[in-house]
């Protein structure tokens, strides 16, 4: 690959040798960028007999793949994944990296920065490119989801930038699609920032489905109560064939797993269905769960924020109206 | 061993209020308060304290006002607490306020520094991590347990799926995740003596080794160019009528949207 051929680079983070989800996002974005800037998008892979991934990549948008492999890659470390990823950087100088912002995502990509000494921007919501000066716009939410900002990078190359998962919407995959693909070979010395894996443990399955992948949530807060009270919604959520998920407080209060929580701190989630139950709607969950293809509210206080945001807001009693709607519903599918 | 914990002063972004006509923040009133994940570190610094007999080190940067969160990491117990406040470092971007933090600890003996993994105001988690690379120690984010073993460190690192235990060598920077632990509470002793007898050490530019280039707006490679409220889209419809009514009106947009 020619060093001097402008380019987007995408992070193509794998675990347990899978592409995580995000990265096949991100590239969809990056050709978006890369078209306006008349440049290719390279996936960089790293990891350990990783090979079997590179296809993927193709598939969803990357036009090159820059593979490196190790052993002292094969789990996520923060020391060898940042050698390698800024040696590659300072060889091929791209103009923009992008990361997932998942707990991988945002530990390398600041080191990285400090490392090659270079700007970075956190969670980005829209990337774009300024049409006159040919600038890379990056927006975020600031002050918890309240204000939001545009940033960009003028005076140091790369410009990177990390975006939720959720965010950005995949390309349609295309099987034939194909590619350069650059080895890259680095020699790992271990030294005193290289740190030990003594053990992984895995935690335990909680939810059936990621709340990310399901068409359809029927999500509740504070107003469910308790735990208890989010069983009728789990019933709604079968009858749909949807999944439940739980804003800050019902999982801060230890009705609901941090694994449904959509919101700031949670999970964003774009579902063609999002029915907000007993969710007052703090800027914090909007942030979450806007993108939302058709919300529907249902909060007994009239002037609860969600009905901001809703499609349809129901003023009324969750604990009558979702059983009633899920015998409903119920009725409808017979 | 000596334990550095960064700490910073941030909006309560709960109590943040949009003025809905000119779209602006409201920051009159909202409190100021000590960053949930910072308190947190601070919690486990002062955790080891009481299990080894560490010194604690509480280090903010910011406005003169920021030395009430210090005072505050006084009264939980830490034992020293040094304010970085200059005009010439405002405006610094993640990368610019590690660089500072950094060159400011290399004042310090340290073998453990503590950050929380991210600050409410800016949810970036880019300081820590920013930090250990100027330094160049490892770092270890998302932290959910910290151990001491003689001179290794052992984390329990959270990830979406699973947790590493992770063990690195000291120095090293450990970010600390709310779920670390129920930080303390003030004791009435503590604020009083917190608030009349310590000193809160400040350090102005002179007093910090660092490049002019590396500080404030200056020395941030990021630039923002733009704020602006966020634009929420239009409220659909709001109804306000009995049960069955309510379920039917719902079943009949499900219907519209094919979703039935």
């Amino acid at each position: 690959m020619d060093e001097n051929i402008p380019s987007v680079f995408v992070f193509a983070e794998q675990v347990d040798n899978q592409i995580t989800p995000v990265s096949f996002e991100l590239l969809a974005k990056a050709r978006e960028l890369a078209e306006k800037l008349q440049c290719v998008v390279v996936a960089i892979l790293l990891g350990d007999k990783v090979e079997d991934l590179v296809q993927p990549l193709f598939t969803y948008g990357a036009q090159k793949v820059i593979i490196c492999e190790d052993a002292a890659l094969a789990q996520y470390r923060t020391e060898p994944y940042t050698y390698a990823f800024s040696t590659i950087i300072r060889r091929y100088k791209p103009q923009v990296v992008l990361y997932g912002a998942t707990s991988i995502g945002r530990d390398l990509a600041p080191r990285i920065a400090g490392r090659i000494h270079t700007g970075l921007t956190a969670d980005c919501t829209a990337l774009d490119i300024e049409e006159e000066s040919n600038s890379f716009m990056m927006t975020r939410p600031a002050f918890g989801g309240n204000l939001m900002a545009t940033i960009v990078c003028p005076d140091h190359q790369p410009a990177m930038a990390t975006v939720r998962p959720g965010v950005m919407v995949k390309r349609l995959p295309d099987p034939d699609a194909s590619g350069e693909v650059v080895r890259f070979e680095l020699d790992f010395v271990e030294d005193h920032r290289y740190t030990k894996i003594l053990d992984v443990i895995k935690k335990e399955a909680t939810t059936k489905h990621n709340i990310q992948d399901a068409k359809i949530l029927v999500a509740g807060g504070r107003g469910m109560k308790s735990a208890e009270g989010f069983q009728i919604l789990q019933d709604l959520a079968d009858i749909l064939g949807g999944e439940v998920a739980s804003s800050r407080a019902a999982v801060d209060t230890g009705w609901q797993d941090k694994s449904r929580q959509v919101g700031q701190t949670g999970k964003t989630v774009r579902p063609n269905l999002y029915i907000a139950c007993g969710i007052s709607g703090a800027i914090q969950h909007l942030a979450g769960m806007e993108e939302s293809d058709f919300i529907i509210a249902i909060n007994s206080d009239s002037t609860a924020p969600i009905f901001n945001i809703a499609d349809v807001g129901i003023v009324g009693d969750v604990f009558k109206i979702v059983p009633k709607l899920t015998e409903a519903i119920k009725k409808e599918r017979e | 061993m000596n334990i550095i914990v960064c700490i910073k002063q941030v909006p309560d972004t709960k109590e943040v209020r949009i003025d809905p006509v000119k779209g602006t923040l409201i920051r009159q009133g909202v409190p100021s308060i000590m960053n949930p994940d910072d308190k947190s570190a601070l919690e486990a610094a002062l955790q080891l304290k009481d299990q080894f007999g560490a010194k604690v080190f509480a280090l903010s940067m910011g406005p003169l006002q920021a030395e009430s969160v210090l005072r505050e990491a006084y009264a939980m117990g830490a034992d020293e607490a040094y304010l970085i406040s200059d005009g010439k470092f405002s405006g610094a971007d993640t990368w610019a306020t590690s660089s500072t933090l950094a060159a400011a600890i290399t004042k310090l003996d340290y073998d453990l520094i503590l950050t929380g993994r991210q600050a409410i105001d800016g949810d970036t988690a880019q300081v820590g991590p920013g930090i250990a690379e100027h330094l160049g120690v490892p770092h270890i984010s998302y932290a959910e347990e910290i151990r001491i073993d003689g001179e290794k460190v052992i984390v329990k690192r959270q990830f979406e799926d699973r947790y590493q235990m992770l063990q690195a060598k000291m120095p090293v920077l450990v970010t600390a995740l709310s779920e670390l632990n129920q930080p303390r509470y003030m004791t009435p002793g503590g604020i009083f003596e917190a608030w009349r007898d310590k000193e809160v050490v400040q350090w102005s530019r002179d007093d910090i080794p660092v490049d002019d280039g590396n500080i404030g707006l200056k020395g941030s490679p990021t630039k923002v160019v733009k704020t602006y409220p966020k634009t929420m889209k239009e409220p659909g419809t709001k109804i306000e009528t009995d049960v069955d009514e309510s379920v039917q009106y719902i079943v009949e947009k499900l219907k519209e949207k094919y979703i039935l």
